[in-house]
């Protein structure tokens, strides 16, 4: 068999109308960075022959036809869109797609701020899901010698399948099952011949936090992790624009609300130093924890939203809050798709209170009880997101999200004011 | 020495046996236990997770104990409205069983399963994998107390009707000719392996499998390659929900199947043969087998085939384990490579890196048939049938609301109507032509006519070989979610956009049949379905989408009363009753 060995032939072609060199038959992925042009990929490694093409991140239209960009050998002439609308919302759709299948619990997860997923959702400045997640429960494979597989964050990309290997040349992780019961399954045996560096180099290529190596995780502090503030996009400001004229700064009234949540994102808020002193004077809160009123007393331009729905009272709050706000932000994880709340939600009701009250360590043998009084709120069956009950108008991301991105979406919807929210301020952690 | 059907090729490597031997076990054994598999691991020079990997992907290999008689119930859409539930119920009730689960004793054991090439007899079930169809709440229970009495399955089972229900007038017959083995053999003594591939391309011959790609295109590049050896794969994989075309010509002309493999092998240089059975028609091996074994005394297959030196030619069967998307092609490269069946992707195509890596061509059953068929009744004959741009003729499995289910060999170029009006269907509504991944199409279409001549299908139809018929008095949405159903739970889970898409999909179709989907709902649907075409991997993802895209843009009646229009910001259907209901368990 003869070996057609890559040509060193350059070929040109063009990249969203750019012209632009590489050599023929090379990936478009690679072509295309060459010459300055990314393209989002999850699950792309460079030397692997054929492509593992599992994600679909890279979607292009390549000669007309949508493509995965590296499945693509490039040939003289290809026309090559990148970065059209449709392509652009293509790949933010199949990234939410991931986060909406996988149970991502970003503040407590090991790969916080080493995650490429992560990191891709930052990159597209993904802020809510359009898709309901699937809250699937999903294996935690705690058997292994030295790792830990947590398939609630993967995301089936297959490096880890085709990549790791012994010394002897087995496998170590495989698929299990089929469709959206595919989960990676990992050899015990094996697993136990892999040196403590193969491990580790496992851990790394996953692309998300779903192999963890024991005890080697969590050594980076925040702010010095790999994904904290480099990027070549330095701020979002395609996220809010600003309308062309500004508004001027009448007073307007604000309510808040924290409901399943922790009360971060309105620490959050309140972290905004001495401008706090300026924003009391265009301002009036209304209903809020921070005025301690407890019912509506007038219509409000906007109303904050902190927290998912765990109870009926919550529920209550929402609906009235619809009622009576004119803009409705869902602020922070919990509220946007259920946040750390939602943790109970791949696990039924009954097992969560048999587990909080019963089997606890410290309950009382023979003294337990469930609470259940008529004077309590009464539970969900899961935890629901705000946008689940009462159309949301907008989604602030983070856990919570930074004082200066908060206010910042706040003084756009209230007055206009346009604004670029930083790379490093977008954050799910 | 006569040659004989062998059981695998002496060059192939182990792990290709993987799973016939699976299937094995499972046959005997009625599971796979954890010894066998670290057995075969073993064995097969391969780590326990990767055996238990192929294990986990098809349905019909199970890790735990089953039971003596394992029977699986159709419950396509076709079953379902030839009165599925009631079936099920019967047999639940007879054997003292549920669904999924096998009884105390290890008797019987109770699973669902997707599409068994039996819609013009459903409802049907297979019971150790041998077909009763026609079933009825009498003739379950006298099945269920045979085999308690001890009764063989393999004796009782029904020998399914091949219910040809129409040939093309004037001995048009392309398919049900009278068949002779080695006729068409006989006749490529005076042609050189070029000519048979210019043969196929002047008979504009397209794959019966769904793709319609040029079948010379295909052997041509095959031919050209120069890796060996090559292979000739037949897929008989047949998933395809409502399709029973390739069960009827196994069934009936499977010396015209194997003649086409042959051919094909002779226009290649390809010297090894595979036919790829679905696991659902096992009952058709023993007649396969037997047909090879007599090509192999005619000295049709062997070597030195009909005395022309160097003509060799050997086939061997494939059993498959349940799977849809094996019958991608490579998908089913994969598995017969004793793998898990997952698409591969297109960085290379099967003619140049198939089967063990090495050129290869897969084929339709009636691809190798028709091949067959017009070698031996010669091209201008074949070009006689059909209409310009598209001659000859196709098998069509016909099923749901008509008098007359089953095979119907067109001429290509009838129209949709005339095709209804020979079925005897009353009241169509929603018709769905090439089965859950093809068109869904309304009365309005019923003038377009059935033909490949269109190749983007905007007027003309394309039917790879089902046309499910459902009347008025369906519902669109049950259709709908069946069919989602199947591709969720085929998806075999390599790709995000199949994966995750489908079951979003899924939960928003049941959204609809709730009542409170609102328009946007609708649109998001459109929306999703379309990133799901635009990304997924293979077919499977790519058209799991087609039947709620067709019926949304074409049955929009039907949807609008069914959608919530009070959608005012706040979600009035979300029930707070239904969700707290958990809760109130707790109140003492
Ligand atoms: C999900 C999926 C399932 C398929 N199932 C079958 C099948 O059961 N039988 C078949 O012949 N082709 C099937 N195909 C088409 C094959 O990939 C392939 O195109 C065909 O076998 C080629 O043969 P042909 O050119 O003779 O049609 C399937 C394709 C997809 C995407
Ligand atoms: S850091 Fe990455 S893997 Fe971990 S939860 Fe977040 S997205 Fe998932
Ligand atoms: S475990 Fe990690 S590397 Fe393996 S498939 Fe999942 S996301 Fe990819
Ligand atoms: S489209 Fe579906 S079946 Fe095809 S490769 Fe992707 S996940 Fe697998």
């Amino acid at each position: 068999m003869k070996n057609t060995k890559p040509k060193e032939k350059l070929v040109s072609f063009s990249i969203d109308g750019k012209t632009c060199e590489a050599r023929e038959g090379q990936n478009l992925v690679d072509a295309a960075m060459e010459n300055g042009v990314f393209i989002p990929s999850l699950c792309y490694f460079k030397h692997h022959d054929p492509p593992l093409g599992t994600c679909r991140a890279c979607t292009c239209k390549v000669n007309g036809n949508y493509l995965p960009a590296c499945i693509q050998k490039l040939e003289e002439g290809m026309a090559i869109e990148v970065n059209t609308e449709k392509l652009k919302d293509i790949r933010h759709a199949l990234v939410e797609m991931m986060f909406a299948e996988g149970n991502h619990f970003c503040p407590s997860c090991e790969k916080s701020g080493n995650c490429d997923l992560q990191h891709m959702g930052y990159e597209l400045g993904v802020t809510n899901i359009r898709f309901p997640h699937l809250f699937k429960d999903r294996v935690i494979d705690y058997n292994p010698q030295r790792m830990v597989l947590e398939n609630n964050r993967c995301i089936k990309c297959r490096r880890c399948v085709e990549e790791v290997f012994t010394d002897e040349g087995k496998r170590v992780f495989m698929y299990h099952n089929r469709g959206i019961d595919t989960l990676v399954a990992v050899d015990y045996e094996q697993e136990a011949q892999l040196t403590e560096k193969q491990a580790k180099a496992a851990m790394d290529l996953c692309p998300t936090g779903a192999i963890i190596v024991r005890g080697s995780s969590l050594v980076e502090p925040f702010g010095e992790r790999s994904f904290d503030m480099e990027s070549d996009q330095k701020d979002y400001n395609v996220l809010f624009p600003s309308k062309k004229e500004q508004k001027k700064m009448d007073k307007k009234t604000v309510a808040t609300v924290s409901l399943a949540g922790c009360f971060g994102c309105h620490m959050s808020l309140l972290d905004i130093d001495e401008q706090l002193l300026d924003i009391v004077n265009v301002v009036e809160f209304n209903k809020s924890p921070l005025t301690d009123i407890k019912e509506f007393t007038k219509r409000c331009d906007i109303g904050i939203v902190e927290g998912s729905c765990c109870n009926a009272e919550n529920i209550e709050t929402l609906r009235k809050f619809r009622d009576n706000c004119d803009i409705l932000v869902s602020v922070g994880e919990c509220a946007i798709w259920g946040g750390l709340p939602a943790m109970r939600n791949t696990i039924p009701l009954g097992e969560c209170l048999e587990e909080a009250y019963i089997n606890v360590e410290t309950s009382v043998k023979g003294e337990w009880v469930i609470p259940y009084h008529e004077d309590l709120p009464k539970l969900l069956d899961r935890v629901y997101s705000c946008n689940e009950i009462v159309k949301i108008d907008y989604f602030v991301p983070g856990c919570p999200p930074s004082a200066d991105h908060l206010w910042k979406v706040i003084r756009n919807l209230l007055w206009d004011e346009g604004f670029s929210v930083l790379y490093h301020e977008f954050k799910y952690d | 020495m006569p040659y004989s059907l062998m059981e695998f090729f002496p060059h192939e490597p182990k792990q290709s046996k993987l799973l016939n031997k699976l299937r094995e076990i499972q046959y005997t054994e009625g599971y796979i236990s954890k010894e066998a598999t670290q057995q075969l691991a073993t064995e097969m020079e391969l780590s326990l997770v990767e055996v238990e990997g192929v294990i986990s992907f098809y349905h019909f290999l199970h890790t735990k104990p089953t039971a003596k008689y394992v029977i699986y119930l159709n419950n396509s859409m076709i079953s379902e409205i030839k009165g599925y539930s009631r079936i099920r119920e019967a047999l639940e009730r007879e054997t003292g069983t549920r669904f999924g689960t096998s009884d105390r004793t290890n008797t019987f054991a109770l699973f669902e399963t997707p599409c068994i090439g039996m819609s013009d007899q459903e409802p049907a079930a297979l019971v150790n994998f041998y077909p009763f169809t026609n079933l009825n709440i009498m003739k379950v229970r006298n099945i269920i107390q045979a085999l308690k009495d001890g009764e063989d399955p393999a004796v009782m089972c029904d020998c399914p009707d091949d219910n040809i229900m129409y040939l093309p007038p004037e001995d048009k017959t392309i398919f049900f000719r009278p068949y002779t083995a080695g006729e068409a053999l006989a006749k490529l003594e005076i042609r050189t392996p070029e000519d048979v591939i210019e043969f196929v391309k002047k008979s504009n011959l397209s794959g019966r499998g769904g793709a319609f790609f040029p079948t010379w295109i295909k052997w041509d590049s095959c031919r050209k390659q120069e890796a060996t050896p090559n292979y000739i794969i037949c897929n008989a994989d047949e998933g395809e929900p409502g399709t029973f075309k390739d069960r009827v010509l196994l069934n009936r002309e499977p010396g015209s199947v194997l003649e086409g493999m042959i051919i094909a092998g002779y226009a290649t240089g390809a010297k090894f043969g595979v036919i790829y059975l679905r696991a659902e028609y096992f009952w058709l091996k023993k007649k396969l087998e037997d047909t090879i074994n007599e090509f192999y005394s005619k000295g049709l297959l062997g070597k030195n085939i009909k005395g022309k030196k160097g003509f060799d030619f050997d086939i061997r069967i494939q059993m498959g384990a349940g799977s849809y998307v094996c019958g991608e092609e490579t998908a089913l490269l994969e598995s017969m490579e004793g793998k898990r069946g997952e698409p591969r992707t297109k960085w290379y195509f099967p003619v140049e890196r198939g089967y063990l890596q090495k050129p290869t061509i897969v084929n339709n059953v009636e691809t190798f048939a028709a091949v067959a068929r017009m070698i031996e009744m010669g091209i201008n004959e074949y070009l006689n049938r059909g209409i310009p741009g598209s001659p000859g003729t196709k098998l069509i499995s016909l099923s749901g609301d008509v008098d007359n289910p089953g095979i119907y060999e067109i001429e290509w170029g009838m129209s949709i109507e005339e095709l209804l009006n020979l079925a005897g269907a009353a009241d169509p509504y929603f018709i769905q032509v090439s089965g859950p991944s093809g068109e869904s199409v309304s009365m309005h279409e019923k003038h377009r006519k059935i033909s490949m001549r269109d190749l983007m299908a905007t007027q003309d139809i394309r039917c790879g070989g089902s046309v499910m018929v459902f009347n008025k008095y369906r519902e669109i949405i049950d259709i709908l979610i069946n069919f989602s159903d199947f591709f969720m739970k085929e998806s075999c889970g390599i790709c995000t956009p199949c994966r995750a898409g489908n079951y979003i999909v899924h939960k928003k179709l049941e959204k609809i049949k709730h009542g409170i989907a609102t328009y946007s709902d609708l649109n998001d649907l459109h929306q999703w379905c379309d990133i799901m075409k635009t990304t997924s991997r293979c077919g499977l993802g790519k058209t799991a989408c087609n039947p709620p895209v067709f019926a949304i843009e074409k049955f929009r009646d039907y949807f609008e009363p069914k959608l919530d229009t009070t959608f005012d910001g706040l979600n009035h259907k979300f029930d707070l009753e239904e969700s707290v209901k958990e809760y109130e368990k707790y109140k003492s």
